[in-house]
């Protein structure tokens, strides 16, 4: 028994791993900050080209949306940073990640903004029209706020994934959360930097866990 | 004088369906111009037709006898401060104060500075008796009072036409009588209004002239004596009674 308290939860090793493991939590944080707030971006502008009354412009945005999201994303990762150098495409690490991540993303938050921008009935497009609006003013006034607003819980909930997604960086040597923590257990032969990189996973995302739920009991009233 | 607004040979398919064939009809300063028609006849299509809403096949618009089927897309977005449209469902902006649905245009359709265009928000919802309900949310509103907001949010871009479609058809009779209010006493202050309705009452007493239409195209028109009291067509006949048989 005591055995198990010494290879999970063995306090001394993850006083020393903590150091390791927080550069390894600062470079997860950069990688959701890039991943999630270009992500958020480049999904809305993917959703509304997906919404477009245009059709040159719809299909071939909704092909590249189907396609991201049918491909596994620790393929796609793979593929740009180890395939690419064929072509003479050869990037860091960081930027391989932030741009397989960001196209598998992007891609989910495009079809969560759609869900939204759809919900809304025509009449405020036509009301916002009709009183002499642009489009883009439209947009940024009446429609986008109420789509987003409308689809919150789904937005959150696919960030809540980036950062799960991001421990995939590991496979390729990215230095961050889980990558670390591994570091450290082949180190000390020990499990516990896992358990405490699992951890500080939790208590990042628990509350954002909670939020949803809250906000999904909130919908269904 | 020219009409306020005039439409001349109006024409609209929807693919291969010709919804108005070779509309003709002429608004006149202040004149209170009222549609009726079965559903399907192209009422909406008509008032949607006036401010491009619904872009026309053929034909043209005059708002104060300038042509709006000539100008530009920039240019449209301006033109269309010149129609107020009244839907039958209000579209109020819900994520925005009763205040801030009346300025948005204002501010940035019409360019007006903030403070100016609150004062105005202010005059328009005073006009409409909602003064006191300018920081409340749309959804607190019973549906009379959306509709009457919606209206403010119109005048306040003051246009010179406001086009109606069916503008109490959503709802409880008890709240009709405080939109046709609002209307009356527009029209009686001298703005030109074109008003898809089935309020016979309300055009009986404020109607300038009634315009029945059926199948794309106007049957019949005249005052609401003439055309309520003595059709001419046969159409207009049927029309009548199914709906006042039907009241
Ligand atoms: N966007 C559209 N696409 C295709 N057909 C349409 C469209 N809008 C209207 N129509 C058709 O045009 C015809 C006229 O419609 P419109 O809404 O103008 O009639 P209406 O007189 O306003 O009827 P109602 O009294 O039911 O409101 C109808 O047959 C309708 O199905
Ligand atoms: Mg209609």
């Amino acid at each position: 028994m005591s055995n198990i308290a010494d290879m999970f939860f063995n306090l001394d090793i993850m006083r020393q791993a903590l150091p390791l493991l927080m550069q390894g939590l600062v470079m997860t944080l950069k990688l959701c900050a890039v991943v999630i707030g270009l992500g958020l971006i480049g999904g809305l502008f993917l959703a509304l080209a997906a919404t477009s009354p245009r059709r040159w412009l719809r299909w071939p945005t909704m092909a590249l949306i189907d396609l991201m999201r049918a491909l596994p994303p620790l393929v796609l990762l793979i593929f740009i940073y180890s395939g690419m150098p064929f072509a003479g495409v050869q990037m860091p690490a960081f930027t391989a990640v932030a741009v397989a991540f960001l196209l598998n993303n992007s891609a989910y938050y495009a079809e969560v903004y759609r869900a939204g921008l759809q919900s809304l009935p025509s009449g405020q497009w036509e009301a916002a029209r009709a009183t002499g609006l642009s489009m883009p003013q439209t947009l940024v006034h009446v429609i986008i706020p109420q789509a987003v607003r409308n689809v919150l819980p789904d937005l959150l909930s696919n960030t809540i994934e980036v950062v799960k997604l991001t421990s995939l960086a590991s496979v390729v040597s990215l230095a961050e959360l889980l990558y670390q923590a591994n570091m450290a257990r082949s180190v000390t032969y020990n499990s516990s930097p896992l358990v405490l990189a699992a951890a500080i996973y939790l208590v990042l995302l628990w509350p954002c866990v909670r939020l949803v739920s809250r906000f999904q009991r909130k919908l269904s009233i | 004088m020219t009409p306020m607004l005039e439409i001349a040979g109006l024409e609209k398919n929807f693919g291969d369906v010709q919804v108005l064939r070779s509309i003709d009809l002429k608004v006149a300063r202040g004149e209170l111009v009222f549609v009726i028609g079965p559903s399907g006849s192209g009422k909406s299509t008509m008032l949607r037709c006036c401010n491009r809403l619904e872009e026309p096949t053929s034909g043209s618009i005059f708002i104060d006898g300038r042509n709006i089927m000539n100008a530009l897309s920039a240019d449209l977005n301006r033109l269309r401060l010149q129609t107020g449209m009244v839907f039958q469902g209000f579209h109020l902006y819900p994520h925005m104060t009763v205040l801030k649905n009346v300025m948005l245009a204002q501010t940035k359709a019409l360019k007006r500075p903030k403070a100016e265009a609150e004062t105005r928000a202010m005059d328009m919802l005073g006009r409409v008796g909602l003064a006191h309900k300018a920081k409340a949310m749309p959804t607190e509103l019973s549906g009379g009072q959306q509709q009457r907001v919606a209206i403010a949010r119109a005048l306040a871009l003051d246009p010179k036409v406001m086009l109606f479609d069916e503008p109490t058809s959503a709802l409880d009779p008890e709240l009709v009588g405080s939109v046709l209010k609002v209307m009356k006493d527009l029209n009686a202050e001298g703005m030109t209004m074109v008003v898809v309705s089935h309020e016979m009452g309300f055009a009986r007493e404020a109607a300038d002239r009634v315009v029945f239409m059926d199948g794309g195209v106007v049957v019949e028109q005249g005052t609401p004596d003439q055309v309520f009291g003595n059709p001419q067509q046969d159409r207009t006949r049927a029309f009548l009674s199914r709906v006042t048989g039907a009241e």
